[in-house]
């Protein structure tokens, strides 16, 4: 019998399962390769600083609880604005859709919320949603954000992937020296409607505290 | 060659995987039931800033109790089950006795960096993959060691035809090698750059809706070749050696064993219902969960019936108890599983509590819960002692299943309560609910969920002490008993 003979030659055994496990692998995954990589027309990637953003995001892994993924539901549109397209995503690495929503969708959270709200909610989330149980994040207002690793992320994508930034985004210290400039000019943008003395204090002297990346990061989900 | 004495075999690698699992174990549920609470009262994430977030821990749960605890499971009755039915001891081989050390060395090591790296949010952000490209690096490294180990004691066994476990094993040590790799394809960015920023930091080699495609095949599949494959494997050998009873039906496990392999990949995609890829390849997931039932169920009614006629042993010995609950809880998941990849259902079901609610009942009540039958039985086995207390091990029993109960039910409520109230809508068709009251009414749900964890992890201590008191303390056993583990 043909699975007698297998099961006493170890490598045609193993050669047996490899095939039989990746067919669905090049099946699913393959085919709309290409197609599922393409962005919507004239779509911008983040910023550094909201890429920075993002990496804070990631950090306090926000996903835990927040999707990124309106689906197509009346109730879910209703609730949240235009359900997510593809495209949207194409320059997201990872993509950061979650998969639980203890707290709300976020994916168009930069259309119904403000700097300041966030700037209040990020330190007590319970003064502004009552009952709230997400965390606070006070640490956020005294960390610094990495954006010099930010920089390196923006100039890496571009070289592998051809993500659309400009010929100033090369990955020397001093083409990142002469860029810092425009990413702290940002930071003061999103400072500027902020209460946090520290934090504008911060940003004057040419920092950046994650909470600041982390609501332009915000700001630019849309 | 030895011909007519009894083969020794070297049990010393197994032990050390076996301290890991319980250690690992320990770890990961803790941390579980601390922000299963959390969820309950916040004001437990407070503790110790912002290394005690619910966003902080709960990779560091995930990940431990997948890689470290039940990836030490799978190694330590791997140490145990491998020689035993190739019929050869490791002791025989120099080389295989060296990689088998060095294996549980960096395996260890990188497990403790690894944890700590998360304490730090040092994240790639992948669910179940979130661990940055050094420790992947460590991972690829010890996962060939495993496969180096695998192939050396199979090239050099004395019985020829590969048992079933052994199946298992090798469709495990193949599934998650093809899967890590692809997934966790990402460019580092300082070496990306003239050594700009963070030396930890990548870039994931897929985008947007193509990372969510192979997370997902790697995430779902995950769950395949690290909670179901092995452990299955696990079940095959333990299930009839506990019991003296032969397998039900060989045809069945055939059958079982490549269904489970073609079918399982296919499933992936019912993660990503409703999202935006393609309608054909969401369709296909939740097909393929639906046929999945075919195998999960071969496998698990094998089990069942391998027992038949000897059904008295359930009352006897409580560790035919722990495999046979085992493989019930794992027949519930698999029917829970393509009912939640049914598009309608998932509509409700996807992002609510159900979801961790079906993770959990598949991985307290099966996975869990046929680790410690293995450790159970390998414990007296490998250190010539009889297990220290069966009145511990019923209790143990019994706190833990009244914890799992605990757990689903108590998502299966939370989370349809939320899925409905989230499209709930008035007469006039306006929303009903403010997402926060979605959250408000979920609290004594929470806190059941607690309770259950609470429930379950002093469960673990108890069979942490149990097997301690064993090793140190329990009576020795001059041959090694054939079935039924001897127990006080």
């Amino acid at each position: 019998m043909f699975f007698h003979w297998l099961e006493r030659n170890p490598f045609y055994f193993a050669s047996g399962v490899s095939l039989v496990i990746s067919f669905a692998g090049l099946i699913e995954i393959a085919p709309n390769f290409e197609q599922a990589a393409k962005p919507l027309v004239d779509m911008k990637p983040r910023t550094v600083l909201e890429l920075a953003g993002k990496n804070v995001y990631i950090k306090d892994n926000c996903m835990s609880c927040h999707s990124q993924l309106i689906r197509p539901f009346k109730s879910e549109t209703d609730r949240y604005g235009e359900y997510s397209l593809s495209g949207e995503y194409a320059f997201d690495r990872p993509f950061l859709w979650g998969s639980k929503r203890t707290g709300p969708d976020l994916h168009r959270v930069g259309n119904y919320r403000t700097t300041d709200w966030h700037e209040v909610h990020m330190w007590e989330p319970s003064a502004v949603v009552d009952g709230s149980i997400m965390p606070t994040y006070k640490h956020q207002f005294t960390n610094k954000a990495d954006i010099e690793t930010a920089y390196a992320e923006a100039v890496t994508v571009k070289n592998a992937f051809h993500t659309p930034y400009g010929d100033e985004f090369i990955g020397t210290r001093e083409a990142w020296n002469a860029y810092r400039p425009t990413v702290i000019a940002q930071a003061k943008t999103i400072a500027d409607d902020m209460q946090n003395e520290d934090v504008k204090k911060a940003v004057a002297n040419g920092e950046v505290p994650e909470v600041v990346a982390l609501i332009a990061y915000l700001n630019s989900l849309k | 060659m030895q011909s007519n004495t009894v083969l020794e075999y070297d049990y010393s690698v197994a032990k050390l995987f076996t301290y890991t699992t319980i250690l690992f174990g320990f770890l990961g549920m803790l941390v579980g039931t601390i922000i299963a609470l959390q969820m309950a009262f916040p004001g437990l994430n407070e503790l110790l800033g912002e290394y005690s977030t619910f966003g902080r821990l709960r990779p560091i749960h995930t990940n431990t109790v997948i890689f470290g605890f039940t990836v030490s499971g799978i190694f330590a009755t791997w140490y145990y089950v491998g020689q035993r039915v190739l019929k050869v001891s490791m002791a025989e081989s120099k080389f295989l006795m060296i990689i088998g050390k060095v294996h549980f060395w960096i395996y260890f090591i990188a497990a403790l960096l690894a944890t700590i790296s998360l304490l730090f949010g040092i994240s790639g952000g992948k669910e179940y993959a979130q661990y940055e490209w050094p420790f992947d690096l460590a991972v690829v490294v010890l996962w060939v060691l495993w496969g180096v180990s695998m192939m050396g004691l199979i090239g050099i066994r004395r019985e020829k035809a590969l048992y079933i476990s052994i199946w298992y094993y090798l469709a495990a040590f193949l599934g998650i090698a093809m899967l890590y790799l692809f997934n966790n394809m990402t460019i580092p960015t300082y070496f990306a750059t003239d050594g700009l920023g963070s030396f930890f930091h990548s870039v994931s080699m897929y985008a947007g809706t193509n990372d969510a495609l192979v997370q997902w095949w790697y995430g779902h599949n995950a769950v395949a070749f690290g909670f179901t494959v092995p452990i299955v494997g696990m079940i095959y050998y333990f299930l009839p050696k506990e019991s003296g009873q032969a397998i039900f039906s060989y045809k069945l496990s055939l059958l079982s064993f490549w269904g489970l392999m073609f079918i399982y990949l296919w499933a992936g995609s019912h993660h990503l219902l409703w999202s935006t890829v393609p309608d054909w390849m969401q369709t296909m997931g939740s097909a393929f969960s639906v046929v999945l039932i075919l195998p999960s169920w071969g496998s698990a009614i094998n089990m069942l019936l391998t027992m038949k006629g000897e059904w008295q042993q359930l009352t006897e010995n409580p560790l035919i108890k722990f495999m046979i609950i085992a493989s019930t809880f794992y027949m519930l998941s698999t029917i829970e599983g393509p009912i939640q990849a049914i598009k309608s259902v998932n509509a409700i079901a996807h992002f609510t509590d159900w979801i961790p609610g079906h993770v959990h009942d598949g991985v307290l009540g099966w996975v869990v819960f046929m680790i410690m039958a293995a450790l159970f039985h390998m414990t007296p086995r490998m250190f010539k002692k009889e297990v220290y207390s069966k009145k511990l091990m019923n209790l143990q029993f019994w706190m833990q299943t009244t914890g799992v109960v605990l757990y689903f039910t108590s998502m299966w409520v939370a989370g349809i309560t939320q899925g409905m109230m989230w499209r709930a809508v008035d007469e006039y068709g306006n929303l009903m609910y403010s997402f926060i009251d979605t959250v408000t009414v979920l609290h004594p749900y929470y806190a059941i969920r607690g309770l259950s964890g609470v429930l379950y992890l002093t469960g673990f201590i108890l069979f942490a002490y149990n097997i301690y008191k064993t090793i140190t303390a329990g009576r020795v056993l001059k041959e090694e008993p054939q079935f039924t583990t001897p127990m006080a």
